[in-house]
This record gives structure tokens, C-alpha cells and sequence, in this order.
């Protein structure tokens, strides 16, 4: 479904990405973890668009779109959930949503979405009037993923959906996410919690400063000693 | 708010009917026109007239810039500039044109533009009103025009470098007309008739500006397009360009990521905007019957910004009443009235009203306030008569201080992003009905 080629991105003189490929196949859930700076989520920020590759290819259902701008591939069914969750403050909730569905016209399937999201996410449907950034941490994560689930993605994008929440939350929010991933959804997902990642996902690349370390089936790279010794904290 | 919107609009539809939504904001543009010039313009006499015309103009100014800078959070400094631009075109249509048609420059305008007081005679419309009417259209779609070129390279921008951009926007405009050519001048009105079109187009005056334009902006003009531009505003963000331009405003990545086109959503905020600057500078130039580009440097730009800051960055209502709270004061300021007795009496019930309507827990701070603001402006007064200082001499110094007192009591403006009707008491009784 997507295949990312020999992906280089630099900002500036510093270079973040040393040419990675990776696949995401339909129905699956892949992970992309690895510890601060590197280049997650400029893997996905590159996918999405938000920024340009140096030299690489992307494509998605065999269309390449490295060169498209976010707003295109976002409408090719391609949806992120930022990291930092990137709702909009000063939004009611119900308005964040119906920004999810702002490259969609088809009404009657938007209002379906709409419900199954709130369905999946039951604490929007009592927040819907309140301004999303009154909404607590989990709140406001819930509502990132809601609102890229409104976009009605063939690919979701999500970008560190544990960071900065409470260990029950996060195993709420994973929960979801195989659901989501149930439904149909194909997911990549980005995450430092490397242990729930590897938990929900099929299989998992392990990034290291900008290159593709290990990759493989997610329970097995689960067993593997150097990444239980690098990220999940077994000696 | 959008519900009780949709419920009063639902209600007035069978009765109203028949006249198409695309008409609405004309009819009531013209209507609360109308009632401005013809009903509260005579009673207040001349003096409050000006200002009210001032009010309306700033209106017009404020409202606009507020879809760049308040909706979609982008930080424009060269409003003054898309107004000179919109005011040399108007008064430049209305000065040749009015010689090339009738050989003068005289105003040739109806009741609904001519300047006088006392009671209005004569027709309704006269021949210069087209001439008035297409050329603030015609200043509006220029400086519109200019909006874009301007915008489509800067809006790539953001934040500071953005300001500076259209700072540098501004000055541009700013010199390049105080470059353009003498003016030729009435009494030479048959050398003008006689030239060509394209080279009128540049004698606008240069430095010393583009003079006895005849006038045509009355009341009525004013608050029709200050009614047209808040109708316009409050259509455009409860559309789907209007959600863009905020998701923009609230965060940019995110917008994107909700398939947003950033450089479109920005310009088009830019163009909305810059026309209706530029419809100002035209009611502008032809009400003081002269533009000078030298007044619309950036100093003009900072006061409309004040005014989108003050009233609440996105809040049509705001930006409202900043622009008539921040017109009015200045002028207030050069006779400051005392408040005694009906300036305390409205104080009063402002007061009880403010006690009534805030909710709970916040009544304290906002009358404290306001009731500490008269008790200031009294000793002011009192100071001023007893040590024989002469007010008017400090009052920009006061309308600077009285700015900062405002912006240290509600930092997020008058009413924040929020407008006037998403108030609780407004809510409660929609729910309520």
C-alpha cells in the first residue's frame, strides 16, 4: 500500500534521514520506533508532505507522492495525527471534527464517521460544545486520532499517541487503535513506548539516527535482547 | 450560537422569503445606511456626525484586516498601504472622470451623497453616485488585486518575517505614489479632458497628495459598506473557508494535515481583506475630498491593528467595537466632558447590567474596572482645572495609557475569540425560547 524507497531528508546542513525504506501493506498495523531525534517523526511529516524528501521515493497504492503538497495526499486517503496532537484550541470539539472531513463532500457517510467516531471515542460525544483545548491530555490525543478518523483514511498517520499520558489512558488509546485497525484502517504507527507498540502492531522498524536498524514481525523483534536491552528496559 | 442562528433564520425564511439570500446583506446594508443618515444623523448634529463618520470608516478598516490577522492568525502590517492603494484609484476615477464626463470637478452627487447639514433636498441619486459607486468598487478589486500579488509570495511566511514583508508592502506603496506626477488642476480641466487615460492614471499629486477630489462619502455610504463588510465577515467565517482560515489561525501543521491548502486559504484571507481596505481608503479620499500616501504609512496601519488586538483577535464584534471605542476617544479626549451627572448615571447602569449579565465570581474585576476608569477620568478632569494643566495637550499620552490599562485587564481583547452573541446571557435565552 505505501513504500518508502531510499528516503533522505536534511534540514538544512543537518542530516536526518540517511535513506530508509519501509512498506506498509493494507490491514496492517506497523510501528516505526527508535528514541528521541531519530527521525520518526520526520519519517512521517515526509509522508504526509509537511516536509520534502532530499532524495527517496514515496508512493501509496502504487501513485508516487513525494512531490505533492500535504493538502493532496490528505485527499489520496492519507491522514495524520500530529504529534503533540495539534487540535485546534480554540475549536469546540464538534468544529475539530468536521475539520477532520474538510477534504470530504459526501455528507451522509461524513455524519456515519462522525458516529462511529464518537462511538469508539464515547468522552467527545460529552464534549462536543467545549473548546478542545479545555480538554485533558487524553482527551485532546482522542480527539486527534477522532478527527483523523474523520478524514476517512485509507492510511492513518499517527504520531506518538502515548506522549505525555497516563498509562491507563495510553492503553485506552491503544485499544482503540486495533479497533480502528479492525475496522479497516491500515495504521503506521510512531511511537517511543516501544513496549505497547510492539504490543498492537504487526510488525516494527526500529529506527536509529536516521537509518533502519531492524526490522521484522513485531512479536519477534519484541524477543530480540537488543531491542528488550534498547527500549524496552530488560537488561 | 450557530444553532439559535440557524433557528432565527429558519423562522424568517417563509415570511421573507422572497427575497434571495445572495440580497440579504444589500437590503440590510442599505437599510441600517439609510437609518444612520437620515434618522440618527440629524439629531446629533455636525461635530458627532464626523466622528460617526470616522466610527464607520475604522469599522470598515478593522473588520477587514481582522480576516487576515484574527482569523487566520497571520500578522499583516500594511493595511494603510491596501487603503492608499483603494483611495488613490477611487479619487482618481471620481477627480478625471468627473472632468472627462461633465468638464468639472465639481460634485454632482444625490441626496445619498451630498454633504451638508440641516434638512436633505433634492434627487435621490445623482449622476456622480455611479461614478462614486464604481470607483470604491473599482479601489477595492485594485488594492484586492494587490492583495494577491502581495500575498502569494509573502503568506509563505509566517509570524514576524510575514510582518515584515507587508511593512515593507506598505512603504512601497507609500513612496511609489509619492513618486507619481502633479495632479493637473481643476482650472486646467480642458487640458485634462484632452489627455489620454493612461496617462491621467499617474498624476496623482506625488508628495503633496491628490486635492480637491469632490466629495461624495456621507453617512449613509459609510454604514452601508461598514454593515456589508461585517455581513461579509461574519458569512465568511461560518463557511468552510471561514473553519480553514482558523484551523489555520489555531495551528498550521494541523490544518495541513486536515488537507487545508495553506498558501490558497492565506491569500484568499488576504484578497477578502485588502478589498475592503481598499473600499475604505476610497470612502476615505472622498469624504476629505484628498489623499495624502504620506498619512497612510504604517502609523495608520498600527492604529486599525490596535483596534483587530483590542476587540479580540477573529471576533467580528471586537474588532466593532474597538474600532468605535478607539475612533471616539481621541476626539473625546480633546474636550474631555465631565461625568457628571448622566456620565455616571450610564456608568451606573452599565455597572448593574455588567452584575446581572457576567457570571458568577467575575462580576468583581470588570466593574472595579470601569468604575476605577471614571473615578481616574474625573481626576483627571479635577486636576486639570486645578493646577491649570491643559488636557488636551496630554490626551494622546492618556488614550496611551487608558490602551495599556486595557490591555493588562483583558490581554485576549474585549471579548477574546469569542463575539458578542456567543456570550452566556445571549445563549440561555436562545436555549431558553
Amino acid at each position: 500500500m505505501l513504500s518508502v524507497e531510499n528516503l533522505s531528508v536534511s534540514y538544512g546542513a543537518i542530516k536526518a534521514l540517511h535513506g530508509i525504506s519501509l512498506r506498509v501493506e493494507r490491514g496492517e498495523i506497523v510501528t516505526l520506533i527508535g528514541s528521541n531525534g531519530a527521525g520518526k517523526t520526520t519519517t512521517l511529516r515526509t509522508i504526509s508532505g509537511l516536509v520534502r524528501a532530499a532524495a527517496g521515493s514515496i508512493s501509496f497504492e502504487g501513485v508516487p507522492i513525494g512531490k505533492l503538497p500535504p493538502h493532496q495526499i490528505v485527499r489520496m486517503g492519507i491522514a495524520q495525527s500530529p504529534e503533540g496532537r495539534g487540535v485546534f484550541a480554540n475549536m469546540s470539539v464538534d468544529e475539530n471534527l468536521s475539520l477532520g472531513a474538510y477534504a470530504r463532500h459526501d455528507k451522509d457517510q461524513i455524519a456515519k464517521d462522525r458516529e462511529r467516531a464518537l462511538e469508539l471515542f464515547p468522552r467527545l460525544r460529552e464534549r462536543l460544545s467545549q473548546s478542545a483545548g479545555t480538554l485533558s491530555g487524553g482527551e485532546q490525543q482522542m480527539l486527534a486520532i477522532a478527527r483523523a478518523l474523520l478524514a476517512r483514511p485509507k492510511l492513518m498517520l499517527l504520531d506518538e499517541p502515548s506522549l505525555g499520558l497516563a498509562p491507563q489512558v495510553v492503553a485506552t488509546i491503544f485499544k482503540i487503535i486495533r479497533e480502528i485497525n479492525a475496522g479497516g484502517t491500515t495504521i503506521l504507527l510512531v511511537e517511543q513506548n516501544a513496549h505497547m507498540a510492539l504490543n498492537v502492531a504487526h510488525r516494527a522498524y526500529v529506527l536509529e539516527v536516521g537509518k533502519i536498524a531492524m526490522e521484522g514481525p513485531a512479536a519477534e523483534l519484541a524477543k530480540s535482547d537488543e531491542v528488550r536491552r534498547a527500549y524496552l528496559g530488560h537488561g | 450560537m450557530s444553532k439559535l442562528f440557524e433557528e432565527t433564520r429558519s423562522l424568517k425564511a417563509p415570511v421573507w422569503g422572497v427575497i434571495p439570500r445572495a440580497a440579504w446583506p444589500l437590503v440590510v446594508a442599505i437599510a441600517i445606511g439609510a437609518l444612520v443618515y437620515f434618522g440618527v444623523s440629524p439629531l446629533v448634529g455636525g461635530f458627532v456626525s464626523k466622528v460617526m463618520l470616522i466610527v464607520g470608516i475604522n469599522i470598515v478598516l478593522a473588520v477587514s484586516l481582522n480576516i487576515v490577522n484574527g482569523y487566520t492568525g497571520q500578522f499583516s502590517m500594511g493595511h494603510a498601504g491596501f487603503m492608499a492603494v483603494g483611495g488613490y484609484v477611487a479619487a482618481g476615477i471620481v477627480y478625471y472622470g468627473s472632468i472627462k464626463l461633465w468638464g468639472s470637478a465639481e460634485p454632482a452627487g444625490g441626496i445619498l451623497s451630498i454633504v451638508q447639514e440641516g434638512p436633505k433636498a433634492g434627487p435621490l441619486w445623482g449622476k456622480g453616485d455611479f461614478l462614486f459607486v464604481i470607483s470604491c468598487l473599482i479601489g477595492g478589486l485594485v488594492a484586492a488585486g494587490a492583495g494577491y500579488v502581495v500575498g502569494l509570495p509573502s503568506l509563505r511566511l509566517r509570524g514576524d518575517y510575514l510582518a515584515i514583508v507587508t511593512l515593507g508592502f506598505g512603504e512601497i506603496v507609500r513612496v511609489i505614489l509619492q513618486g507619481s506626477h502633479d495632479q493637473i488642476q481643476p482650472w486646467k480641466a480642458a487640458d485634462a479632458a484632452a489627455m489620454p487615460v493612461y496617462e491621467l492614471a499617474w498624476k496623482l499629486g506625488g508628495p503633496k497628495g491628490f486635492n480637491l477630489v469632490p466629495t461624495y462619502t456621507t453617512l449613509f455610504w459609510v454604514y452601508f459598506w461598514a454593515a456589508l463588510t461585517c455581513i461579509a465577515a461574519y458569512r465568511l467565517k461560518s463557511s468552510s473557508s471561514g473553519r480553514a482560515f482558523l484551523s489555520i489561525r489555531e495551528d498550521e501543521v494541523a490544518a495541513q494535515a486536515m488537507g487545508v491548502d495553506l498558501t490558497k486559504y492565506k491569500v484568499r484571507a488576504f484578497v477578502f481583506s485588502s478589498f475592503f481596505a481598499g473600499v475604505a481608503g476610497g470612502l476615505y479620499a472622498l469624504d476629505i475630498g484628498a489623499i495624502s500616501a504620506g498619512d497612510l504609512n504604517f502609523i495608520k496601519s498600527f492604529d486599525i491593528i490596535i483596534m483587530v488586538v483590542l476587540g479580540g483577535l477573529g471576533s467580528i464584534s471586537g474588532a466593532v467595537l474597538a474600532a468605535v471605542i478607539l475612533s471616539i476617544l481621541p476626539e473625546a479626549l480633546r474636550q474631555p466632558p465631565s461625568l457628571v451627572p448622566w456620565g455616571w448615571v450610564a456608568i451606573a447602569v452599565i455597572a448593574l447590567v455588567m452584575g446581572a449579565v457576567l457570571p458568577k465570581g467575575k462580576k468583581l474585576k470588570p466593574i472595579i474596572v470601569l468604575v476605577g476608569t471614571a473615578a481616574l477620568w474625573e481626576g483627571l478632569r479635577f486636576l486639570a482645572t486645578s493646577v491649570h494643566v491643559n488636557l488636551p495637550d496630554y490626551r494622546m499620552i492618556i488614550y496611551a495609557i487608558l490602551l495599556i490599562v486595557l490591555m493588562i485587564v483583558r490581554p485576549q481583547g474585549l471579548f477574546g475569540v469569542r463575539e458578542l452573541w456567543d456570550l452566556k446571557v445571549f445563549k440561555r435565552r436562545g436555549g431558553g425560547a
